[in-house]
């Protein structure tokens, strides 16, 4: 073969969908996979296959991404599946989610690591109660950026009005809630308009293709308002003849930058000392920023070990035990007020209880639900946790990775609560109390 | 090929600033494993020589650097393995001063523990000799190379893969995954299975290994070899059960794109002898690795995931 492919290093960019398999969510994943030519032959060969035995006429899409016999049987998809793809521009992870309202988990797992999601609406159907609550899930996680795909256009005939009115009503409601930054665009998933090639029929719509999008949506961190944070997973000794007073710490900087000479104090003794150098994977560099692994040395011999935080000296976190946060519950088991936990928060893991449970947040019309006493899987409500040992804490406002935390249960280990320390919208209060608990939830 | 890194704008710590994709990628993977050796006693990165296990040890290398890799290797020897690739197993084993775990198929059909299977593939018969070694090494944490873009029940695999004491997979007991925050704890006897490379390609593996000028055995380049077709699929001859009577040998270029067990591996004709050239023929593939090389996935759509859930990786 003599082509010159040239391949550069490019970004990565990491987006969950949120939506139902009656939104075309399969559909537009499927078309995503396909027309950006990510679909290689012996995997369309396959789906081919399997929907030819399944009596189906056309190659259902849907399969690509429904991995597990569970879910075929039922039609379902009971879980994050993740897909990757890359264009000339980017590569992509994709943390694909079922949308129905038991899943609400499963979305927030997606959410936690993407930095924009996708939320799916049917342009007959316009802004229903499901869309409602991905947006609400989407400015709780404080995802970025979000992309609103208004999908079968063709059977709105393609009216700009159509889109007009859902894309300015969701917009409305988002910005209440505090989503920092909203892109409509309207798609036909099935007939591929606006997916990945403009849409002939809809000239009246100029902004980019949603695969466009993807690929020139900002991924750069700006540090202008992050506090630095490192947390410290190793340390690394090799009290060798070549290295024999090496002490390294090692850990994924978490938020901002460091720099060689700063002044830094550890969490949670307060010991302080400068940073004397940073190892970025075997090269020695001046400055080390956010999601690079990186061996930190300082110029004193002080005790730090795994689980500790490294910080600025100038712009430290308060130290606490008292942790107020909205959490998302992820485990069958439920969480109540008294619930003995362990509190695991960047590189440590705490003991904790689970002090008061003061309100529940019903999603689809934001409302709270005083004292329920417990939480089920997939509620979202304000937990009040006591830890046994201070933590350094963030908002998750300012800090997603330093300002997040899990609750693991002590007895078997299970993963039970997603945590967010601090308020829950980044608007003042987008939600009503409600007087009386009616008991109706999902 | 030109590779231009996308670099960290440096010096202006307010400027907004970007990591390339494999530089991402490669943090992220060096996380996981600090993470592993802080949370766990007794971890092993499964190693056969090929590229995946080759990019999984180099990243450990990176992680502890200047340290040791507080991690031993563990091969699972189908007993049908490339000799090319067992040597690349050795020299790398020697090169860095680590300890190797062999767990022999063989072993166990000589001692009638399991039985040769009627097309003399040996891939699905790992499972046993790997999770008895698991269990009688203690192993609390055993690092695999498998990537979630790789097939279909392997997309909904989480990077820390809780299995119980039979080292079993259950889909419905996964763990969800919160951020970078994973939950590694485990009840005695039970282990987790964690897998750093799960958001790379089989590209970006390949563009990584360019980068990093990583060494890899002679047959991810085209060679000359004597093969025969079976199942669509070219095999090298050899004493595992080929080539039958009907089957003929021809000298073909070749190379391989993924490496396991001679009776189910295939080459591929290629006459890419460099990476970069490996890399043009990968980008240009419409096929992806193991539908065109590995008949084992071919088996039947569920294939990976029952096998999954006895324990195979």
């Amino acid at each position: 073969m003599t082509t010159t492919t040239e391949l550069t290093e490019t970004t990565l960019l990491r987006f969950a969908t949120a939506g139902s398999v009656d939104d075309g969510k399969s559909t537009l994943v499927g078309r995503l996979l396909h027309d950006s030519k990510s679909i290689l032959t012996d995997q369309l060969e396959a789906v081919e296959r399997a929907s030819a035995s399944r009596g189906q006429d056309a190659p259902d899409l849907a399969l690509l991404t429904d991995g597990l016999r569970a879910e075929r049987e039922q039609g379902i998809t009971i879980d994050v599946a993740y897909r990757y793809f890359a264009t000339p521009k980017r590569r992509f992870i994709l943390a694909d989610t079922p949308g129905h309202v038991q899943y609400t988990r499963n979305m927030v797992t997606g959410a936690s690591t993407a930095e924009l999601t996708v939320i799916l609406i049917d342009a007959r159907n316009g802004v229903v109660e499901q869309t409602r609550r991905h947006a609400a899930l989407a400015a709780l996680l404080r995802v970025p950026h979000v992309v609103l795909a208004v999908n079968k256009m063709d059977l709105v005939d393609y009216q700009e009005s159509v889109f007009a009115a859902i894309a300015q009503e969701f917009t409305a409601y988002a910005l209440e809630l505090g989503v920092p930054e909203i892109t409509a665009i309207p798609i036909s998933a099935l007939a591929g308009d606006n997916v990945v090639d403009p849409s002939a029929k809809m000239d009246w719509y100029g902004g980019p293709t949603f695969l466009e999008h993807l690929e020139t949506v900002p991924v750069a961190h700006d540090l202008s308002h992050c506090h630095a944070r490192l947390p410290v997973q190793y340390v690394i000794r090799p009290q060798t003849a070549e290295h024999p007073d090496y002490r390294g710490y090692a850990g994924q900087i978490a938020a901002g930058s460091f720099r060689v000479g700063e002044s830094v104090t550890v969490l949670p003794s307060g010991h302080a000392s400068k940073i004397s150098g940073i190892d970025l994977l075997g090269e020695a560099v001046e400055v080390a920023y956010t999601t690079q692994s990186v061996t930190v040395l300082l110029e004193d011999d002080i005790d730090i070990s795994r689980g500790d935080l490294i910080v600025p000296s100038k712009d430290a976190p308060p130290t606490t035990q008292d942790i107020e946060a909205t959490v998302c519950h992820v485990a069958d088991a439920p969480l109540t007020v008294g619930h003995r936990v362990l509190l695991k928060h960047g590189t440590r893991t705490v003991k904790a209880i689970v002090k008061d449970i003061p309100s529940r947040l019903t999603l689809d019309d934001l409302s709270l639900h005083p004292h329920p006493g417990q939480l089920v899987a997939n509620d979202i409500g304000r937990v009040k946790i006591r830890t046994a040992e201070p933590l350094p804490v963030d908002s998750y406002a300012d800090s997603r990775r330093t300002g997040s935390f899990i609750l693991i249960d002590p007895n078997d280990g299970t993963t039970l609560t997603a945590g967010m320390v601090g308020e829950s919208f980044a608007s003042p209060e987008p939600v009503k109390d409600e007087a009386e608990d009616d008991g109706w939830d999902f | 090929m030109t590779t231009t890194v996308a670099k960290v704008h440096g010096g202006d710590t307010d400027a907004p600033y970007t990591l390339s994709h494999l530089d991402a990628l490669e943090s992220e993977a060096v996380h996981i494993f600090r993470e592993v050796a802080g949370e766990f006693e007794r971890p092993v990165i499964l190693f056969s020589g090929g590229k995946d296990s080759i990019v999984m040890l180099h990243l450990a290398l990176k992680a502890f650097a200047p340290a040791a890799v507080p991690f031993t290797l563990l091969h699972v020897d189908t007993g049908h393995n490339f000799p090319e690739v067992l040597e690349y197993r050795d020299r790398a084993v020697a090169a860095h001063g680590l300890r190797l775990h062999v767990a022999s198929v063989q072993d166990y059909i000589d001692r009638g523990v399991l039985k040769e299977r009627p097309d003399g593939t040996r891939n699905p018969l790992q499972t046993l000799p790997l999770t008895e070694k698991i269990q009688a090494e203690k192993f609390d944490a055993v690092f695999g190379g498998g990537r979630r873009d790789e097939e279909k029940a392997r997309a909904k695999e989480r990077v820390f893969s809780l299995r119980d004491e039979f080292s079993q997979w259950d889909p419905r007991r996964q763990r969800p995954e919160l951020w970078n925050l994973y939950n590694g704890r485990h009840a005695p006897g039970e282990h987790v299975r964690v897998f750093p490379l799960s958001n790379w390609t089989e590209l970006d593996v390949w563009q990584y290994i360019a980068r990093e000028g990583i060494e890899l055995p002679d047959i991810y380049f085209a060679h000359e070899r004597e093969v025969f077709q079976r199942a669509g699929m070219w095999l090298t001859a050899g004493e595992w059960g080929g080539p039958k009577a009907d089957e003929t040998v021809e000298k073909r270029q070749v190379r391989y794109r993924t490496v396991g067990d001679m009776s189910c591996t295939g080459a591929v004709d290629s006459d890419a002898v460099t990476l970069d050239d490996v890399i043009a023929e990968i980008a240009a593939s419409r096929l992806t690795e193991r539908g065109a090389t590995r008949a084992d996935d071919k088996m039947s759509e569920a294939a990976m995931e029952d096998r999954k859930r006895e324990g195979y990786f």
